[in-house]
């Protein structure tokens, strides 16, 4: 079942006198179940796409059906409404509220529901911050976590609504290897259990953790490919840590 | 979202922020602050007006000059007599002069006091009462007798750890004979001593005090409450008649009673309070101006997190919200910190300062509401700020 549908999307802006076509005409479909990486140069409309697949922005033509929604026609509120309850949002630069609890981020998306559901948000908060292994963690503020583990208080805030599916921009972008690695694991946990995940990213080693890839150039999809030789990043996190390990112990030798 | 958690959250930014939030609120606990003592102040010293003239005596009518240059003052001895022998529902009249700020000399020196000129009725009219020798009487009026009655200030002042009966004092050039000394009275509430005064036969201060043969007011006791209207028409009566004024012709003279002798009295006050409580008010819209500065601040420095808010499902009315229920909050707080300020103040002022002080709950709460008002007036620009930001323009907010 197609969860994602775009048909012939256009995007333009208009700055001063010049028109920027950042999408033209543009055609996509994502399944349940998919873990998809969208590749591409800067200005190739990637954050364009990003945007208007998480109802940030609306497309100046075409249709994105959401879940068997229409969203062309949304209001802004029936957009926020939509990002609330069917999309999870992780960002490069986590975006968590400083100063404040992880639990307290991630009830974040529970304090605007509007579903009317009866479920107690601390409880639920706390069983996803216990999904991405921080369940040792939930008074911490961001500043007293390190950038993976806020990174996973990011996804537990994007998976506490059980959206349809988790848009996730260069996740990795500002994590080191062996973050990245637990994140992607992460990530890759989650899709196993059926979650879609679309990501946005630059590294070919990080999208080589996902199932299919999607370069875009100058507003359209250049090519769109399953990954064949799909990595495990849970193992290559081990594999890394033994590297590591017998480097330490050669140093410590010398 | 619910009244409650919106509450909780805004709360918890306000609580973030201490020392800025407590500036913030500085403006607006200094507003209501000083709106609440002021009036305070002010109905205190109108109750006090009120009391000390309730207590000038029962059924009291004065007849003053009208309001404008003393030369228009019109009121004689003449007047006096002719309302005595006229006015029916009287129990007792005294014309009256005073002079302010007369050297009175004797015993150990001199003393700065009022000298009264009045009648022997005027004592009864003014419930005053004698503490030793006796009140000087109609024929001490009708001989211009040079007879003086001493408050306990001036004789105190005069005549330290002495008897003052049957000394002498002197006013201007006339030597007087004590033969009465008031029981005190105590002072206003204003400060005024009632007892620095002299009093005299008002025919002996006509004669020999005063420049002009004119007096400054005439007071009347009536005999029933009931009859005041009636003694106050049949005075007026009287009194356009003794001037010959012809049927057209303002009176040129004001009769009062004595709740109109209150609200004259308190006229200033209560015109001063008026404008005292505006400057407060001003006050408290700067306050005010203040939460819309910090709140403006406040939008830009968060704008990442109402991004954050929007991509998790914020709807632009909960954004808005949020950020007025903050200065509605800030404002409240300042609010009832200013209430709890002014409360102890007005009794710090009436308890160390003996200052009438007079805090009403009609006022705490106009001034709490329109704390709130100013909250939301000046909360509403920038929560509406925050409220129409782009969410992708607001997430990538640096």
């Amino acid at each position: 079942m197609a969860m994602i549908e775009l048909r012939r999307i256009q995007r333009r802006y208009v700055v001063g006198d010049i028109v920027v076509r950042a999408i033209r005409g543009l055609d996509l479909d994502v399944d349940t179940g998919e873990f998809v990486a969208i590749m591409g140069p800067s200005g190739s409309g990637k954050s364009t796409l990003m945007n208007t697949l998480g109802c940030l922005d609306k497309p100046t033509e075409g249709s994105y059906v959401l879940d068997g929604l229409e969203t062309s026609k949304a209001s802004p509120d029936e957009f926020a409404d939509l990002r609330n309850g069917k999309i999870g949002f992780v960002f490069q630069g986590f975006n968590l509220l400083s100063r404040t609890s992880a639990l307290e981020n991630v009830e974040l998306p529970l304090f605007y529901d509007r579903s009317g559901s009866k479920i107690d948000p601390k409880a639920r908060a706390k069983a996803a911050l216990e999904e991405v292994g921080l369940g040792d963690r939930l008074d911490h503020k961001p500043n007293q976590l390190s950038g993976g583990q806020q990174q996973r208080v990011a996804i537990a805030r994007a998976m506490v609504k059980d959206p349809a599916f988790i848009l996730a921009d260069e996740p990795t972008g500002n994590l080191d290897t062996e973050m990245t690695m637990e994140v992607m694991s992460l990530f890759q946990e989650l899709n196993d259990r059926g979650v879609t995940i679309v990501m946005v990213t630059h590294e070919p080693e990080v999208a080589a953790y996902t199932k299919r890839i999607i370069t875009m150039r100058d507003g359209a999809i250049v090519s769109d490919a399953s990954v064949t030789d799909r990595r495990r990043a849970s193992d290559d996190l081990e594999d890394w840590k033994k590297k590591h390990a017998a480097l330490a112990v050669a140093e410590a030798a010398v | 979202m619910t009244f409650a958690k919106l509450v909780r959250a805004s709360a918890l930014s306000i609580f973030r922020n201490k020392m800025r939030s407590f500036l913030t609120s500085l403006g607006i606990i200094i507003g209501v602050c000083s709106v609440i003592v002021m009036v305070a102040v002010g109905t205190g010293s109108q109750a006090q007006i009120k009391k000390q003239i309730s207590s000038m005596g029962t059924n009291l009518i004065m007849v003053m000059p009208p309001r404008g240059p003393r030369e228009a003052n019109r009121l004689s001895m003449a007047d006096v007599e002719k309302i005595r022998s006229e006015a029916s529902y009287l129990s007792a009249i005294s014309g009256e002069v005073r002079l302010s700020g007369s050297k009175v000399v004797g015993g150990s020196g001199y003393w700065s006091t009022s000298v009264y000129g009045i009648e022997p009725d005027f004592i009864e009219i003014r419930n005053w009462a004698v503490q030793s020798g006796e009140f000087f009487t109609d024929k001490d009026l009708a001989a211009r007798s040079k007879v003086a009655v001493l408050g306990t200030t001036v004789a105190a002042k005069l005549f330290p750890g002495e008897d003052p009966m049957g000394k002498s004092v002197r006013i201007g050039t006339t030597p007087f004979t004590i033969v009465g000394m008031l029981s005190s009275k105590g002072s206003t509430g204003m400060g005024n001593d009632q007892d620095d005064v002299v009093m005299v036969p008002l025919n002996t201060a006509v004669n020999r005090l005063m420049r002009d043969r004119t007096i400054e007011s005439i007071e009347m006791s009536v005999v029933r409450e009931d009859l005041m209207d009636e003694a106050q028409a049949e005075i007026t009566a009287i009194l356009r008649e003794s001037h010959k004024l012809s049927a057209g012709d303002d009176d040129d003279f004001d009769v009062m009673n004595q709740s109109e002798i209150i609200k004259t009295a308190s006229q200033t006050s209560q015109t001063l309070t008026t404008l005292l409580a505006a400057i407060a008010g001003v006050s408290l819209m700067v306050g005010g101006i203040g939460i819309m500065n910090i709140m403006l601040v406040s939008v830009t420095e968060r704008t990442r997190e109402i991004g954050i808010r929007m991509s998790v499902g914020a709807r632009r009315r909960d954004i808005l919200l949020q950020f007025l229920s903050e200065s509605v909050i800030l404002s409240l707080l300042g609010g009832s910190i200013g209430i709890l300020l002014a409360l102890g103040l007005s009794w710090a002022l009436k308890t160390f300062m003996s200052m009438p002080t007079l805090v009403s709950p009609a006022v705490i709460a106009a001034s709490a509401g329109f704390a709130a008002a100013v909250g939301i007036f000046f909360g509403f620009y920038p929560a509406r700020k925050a409220a129409n930001l782009y969410p992708i323009d607001a997430l990538r907010y640096e």
